[in-house]
């Protein structure tokens, strides 16, 4: 189960996207995904690999400090 | 020919077991010049016809252009796992080897409605104001 799925699912303000690079390369590309799995939190990368909840959820509200949100 | 063999839709099948509330796995395909439209379609046709909690509702992405603004679906094959209401739940692309197990639990959480969160981190998402769209890159394994 992608985690990123059970914050959607938890989280009316999370939308969580499985992208399978090898079908839209230009995605790939654009977020310089070199391994996978990759999660990119409002366009600013938070985790490469798998990754424990407190992890991701750690990243994920560093980024929404750093762009001016909660 | 399915892509599910026997003995794969038996497990699928008991698994599914666990569904509680119904799941419509919504799809969005065209015809023409779609990588993997089509095989994704006939999954998606494959796993609903599994549980009787399963519906599946196919959209043309060319034509059904306002249930893809609604989901926000912007590139093809989407598709979006609708529970009692839209989680935010969509997977880009043919959800194949690993990420098919993904699918599968996906929609058994969203049937279920609990995401299985440690009660702090389901706080701290509680505690978001602003939109959060994660995007996780995998490839087929």
């Amino acid at each position: 189960m992608q985690l990123a799925h059970k914050f959607a699912l938890e989280s009316d303000r999370v939308v969580a996207d499985m992208v399978e690079v090898t079908e839209f390369p230009h995605l790939g590309q654009r977020y310089g995904v070199m391994g996978v799995p990759k999660t990119v939190a409002n366009e600013v990368s938070v985790a490469e690999g798998a990754v424990p909840e407190q992890y991701l959820l750690a990243n994920i509200q560093a980024v929404m400090k750093k762009t001016g949100r909660s | 020919m399915a892509f599910l063999r026997d003995k794969d839709k038996t497990v699928i099948q008991t698994r599914f077991e666990e569904l509680v509330n119904p799941v419509t796995v919504v799809n969005f395909t065209q015809e023409l010049e779609c990588q993997f439209c089509r095989e994704t379609r006939q999954l998606m046709e494959e796993v609903a016809d599994l549980s009787k909690k399963l519906k599946l509702q196919v959209h043309n992405f060319q034509v059904d252009k306002e249930e893809a603004k609604k989901y926000s679906i912007d590139k093809i094959p989407a598709t979006v796992i609708v529970g009692k209401k839209d989680y935010g739940i969509r997977f880009f692309g043919i959800p194949s080897g690993y990420e098919f197990g993904n699918l599968i639990e996906a929609i058994i959480m969203v049937s279920k409605g609990d995401s299985g969160l440690e009660p702090e981190t389901r706080d701290a998402l509680s505690k978001l104001h602003d939109p959060v769209h994660l995007q996780v890159f995998v490839t087929p394994t």
